[in-house]
């Protein structure tokens, strides 16, 4: 027997308070470890994003474009060393429910741009020099199950062709990856040039441009040369930093951290009050016990000790097995969700903030009991029994 | 014999309220070693008090509690909480074991407080069972003991750090009499078989008459009642 075995048999006396205790716990870190995972994966646009990518959008909003003669007069800006435009294609795999992720984009800046996007041998090329080629992202290709070689149709909703139709027929010449786990590959790109070529209306448009400056330090100065190139004209552009408008991109919906953190906070506040009442009661209910204890020679600060980790103990607990479900649960959706939500993981660093958010809650809710265990009376104590 | 405690001009009064009541004045007596003395008094005599201040879970108003040369009053919090757990053995009325430990857990909780390895101390708890005649319960739980037994794991867990004193507050007050009996006679065995000094508070006459001595304290001083056990 050892400190630790009176700890554990305190903590668990009262078995079915321990387990609601533990029980209310872990819902608290359930909810921070998964919505932790979430947040991760939804904002790592801003961290994926590299320090000499700009970002051109129409001014109006993102989604409205912009014509394709900018693309070619951004080219001439000073501190510019590379320009590439995007445009939202969208569409589905056979049935309006397999929605797959597209963009027109011009091939060679596009891939200039993000080295980020890792081909095997001999598949850049390919898909440079494939006019009707789609090159996928390995999560997309895993999800349908499409190989290189594969000719397929994606159908779009809104971009009909010159014939009538909207399906669109590519040759999947290229898979790619990210260069990390976390980088996204569950998207297609293909040439805009055989998409504009075929476009029945809005033709000579772009939705966005994304330039590579010859130095960070020189990110103001371009967005400002770009903005200002374009100012009063029928399609105004806005100049962001790449990190800024994937922040903005993931933050069309709210921002999303102020709603986990209230989320997150209101679980934990409602713990705290939970926890340190329920502990609060606990400690009082053994006064004579801890003043027997103290008769015995055990000292107040190793009561003191004692007491605070009991209740540690009891949050790392509850703690632990709300993360570990959280991993559970996120580990049995990932695959499912790689294509709308890669890299969806419970990372490591919010693993190891739910475990230092348990010592605190830990040491919160029993600091009181802690301090009132230590300040016991012996004789008052005793007396009372 | 040699003295144990010395305790000199003892005063201790209460505050209640206002008003500031005296439980006893200038007490001065000693304990020799060996001692098995039946402190017995009415209620609010201040049996349990001086018991208290003999044990160092309280502290005089005035005068000095002197233990082997040791200013007990004197004493800092951590050096008192140290001295009594090398010095001092308690028994209580409800005996006061730990409801989530078993009898031998119980035993060996003043051990933790020592330096010696988990078999010594298993050893220890072990020979302090046996001499109170429970080895054989000793997984048991409190509650899974009678109180006669659940004052005999008291006793073990008192004697099992070897204390120099045993303070017991009305140790049989709680049991029928035949386990009082039993009780009785253990403490007098740890008093003349191994030596222990024993200081006992009880109301009960027979009791008392297990002890070698007998003082009745009534009005802040002691009337020495008995000089030889009678039983």
């Amino acid at each position: 027997m050892n400190d630790l075995t009176l700890i554990r048999k305190n903590l668990f006396r009262k078995k079915l308070r321990a387990i609601l205790l533990t029980l209310s716990i872990l819902i608290a870190f359930l909810i921070f470890g998964v919505l932790g995972a979430f947040y991760k994966v939804w904002t790592s646009g801003g961290e994926l994003a590299a320090d000499d990518r700009l970002v051109t959008v129409n001014r109006i909003n993102f989604t409205v474009s912009m014509p394709y003669a900018y693309w070619s007069r951004v080219q001439a800006i000073d501190g510019v060393r590379n320009v590439s435009h995007a445009s939202w294609f969208g569409g589905y795999y056979q049935d309006p429910t397999q929605f797959v992720q597209t963009f027109a984009i011009d091939a060679e800046s596009y891939l200039d741009a993000y080295p980020e996007l890792v081909f095997p041998e001999g598949q850049r090329e390919a898909f440079i020099n494939t006019r009707t080629c789609l090159a996928v992202g390995e999560d997309l290709a895993a999800q349908y199950g499409w190989e290189l070689g594969q000719r397929i149709p994606l159908l779009s909703n809104i971009w009909q062709k010159t014939d009538g139709t909207a399906s669109w027929e590519f040759d999947i010449c290229a898979i790619f990856d990210g260069n990390t786990d976390e980088y996204p590959a569950n998207y297609a790109i293909f040439h805009y040039d055989y998409y504009n070529e075929a476009l029945a209306f809005n033709q000579d448009q772009i939705g966005w441009m994304v330039i590579n400056t010859t130095d960070p330090a020189r990110n103001d100065e371009v967005a400002r040369a770009i903005d200002g190139m374009f100012a009063n004209s029928p399609a105004e552009t806005e100049t962001t930093t790449e990190a800024a408008f994937n922040e903005a991109f993931a933050n069309q919906f709210g921002n999303i951290a102020l709603i986990l953190l209230f989320v997150v906070g209101s679980a934990f506040t409602t713990i705290l009050i939970i926890v340190g009442f329920t502990m609060v009661t606990a400690i009082n209910e053994r006064t004579g016990e801890i003043a027997v204890m103290k008769t015995l020679g055990f000292p107040a600060p190793r009561i003191f000790r004692m007491v605070l980790a009991e209740s540690v103990l009891l949050s790392l607990v509850g703690g632990l097995l709300g993360l570990g479900l959280a991993w559970l649960m996120i580990s049995g959706v990932a695959e499912a969700a790689a294509a709308f939500l890669p890299g969806l993981a419970l990372p490591a660093e919010v693993f190891l903030t739910g475990l230092g958010l348990a010592v605190l809650l830990g040491l919160l809710t029993g600091i009181v009991p802690a301090i009132n265990a230590q300040r016991v009376k012996i004789v008052t104590a005793l007396g009372k029994q | 014999m040699a003295s144990l405690y010395e305790l000199k001009d003892l005063s201790k009064r209460y505050t209640r309220g206002k008003e500031s009541i005296t439980i006893f004045e200038e007490l001065t007596m000693s304990i020799p070693q060996g001692d098995f003395i039946a402190i017995m008094g009415p209620s609010g005599s201040g049996k349990t008090t001086l018991l208290n201040l003999l044990g160092g879970i309280d502290r005089p108003s005035s005068g000095s509690v002197e233990c082997e040369g040791v200013r007990v009053d004197k004493l800092s919090e951590g050096k008192l909480a140290k001295w009594r757990s090398q010095n001092v053995g308690f028994i209580f009325q409800f005996y006061n074991l730990m409801p989530t430990l078993t009898a031998a857990q119980n035993v060996e909780l003043p051990l933790l407080l020592t330096k010696l390895s988990g078999k010594q101390r298993k050893e220890r708890v072990e020979t302090a069972l046996d001499v109170v005649g429970l080895a054989d319960r000793k997984g048991h739980r409190p509650r899974q003991l009678s109180g006669g037994q659940q004052q005999r794991v008291a006793i073990a867990r008192a004697i099992v750090a070897d204390p120099k004193v045993l303070l017991c507050d009305e140790p049989t007050g709680d049991l029928d009499r035949v386990s009082a009996d039993e009780i009785l006679e253990t403490l007098q065995l740890l008093n003349k078989e191994l030596g222990k000094t024993i200081v006992m508070v009880t109301h009960d006459p027979s009791a008392a008459k297990y002890a070698a001595r007998e003082l009745h304290l009534d009005k802040g001083r002691f009337v020495e009642a008995k000089a030889e056990p009678a039983q």
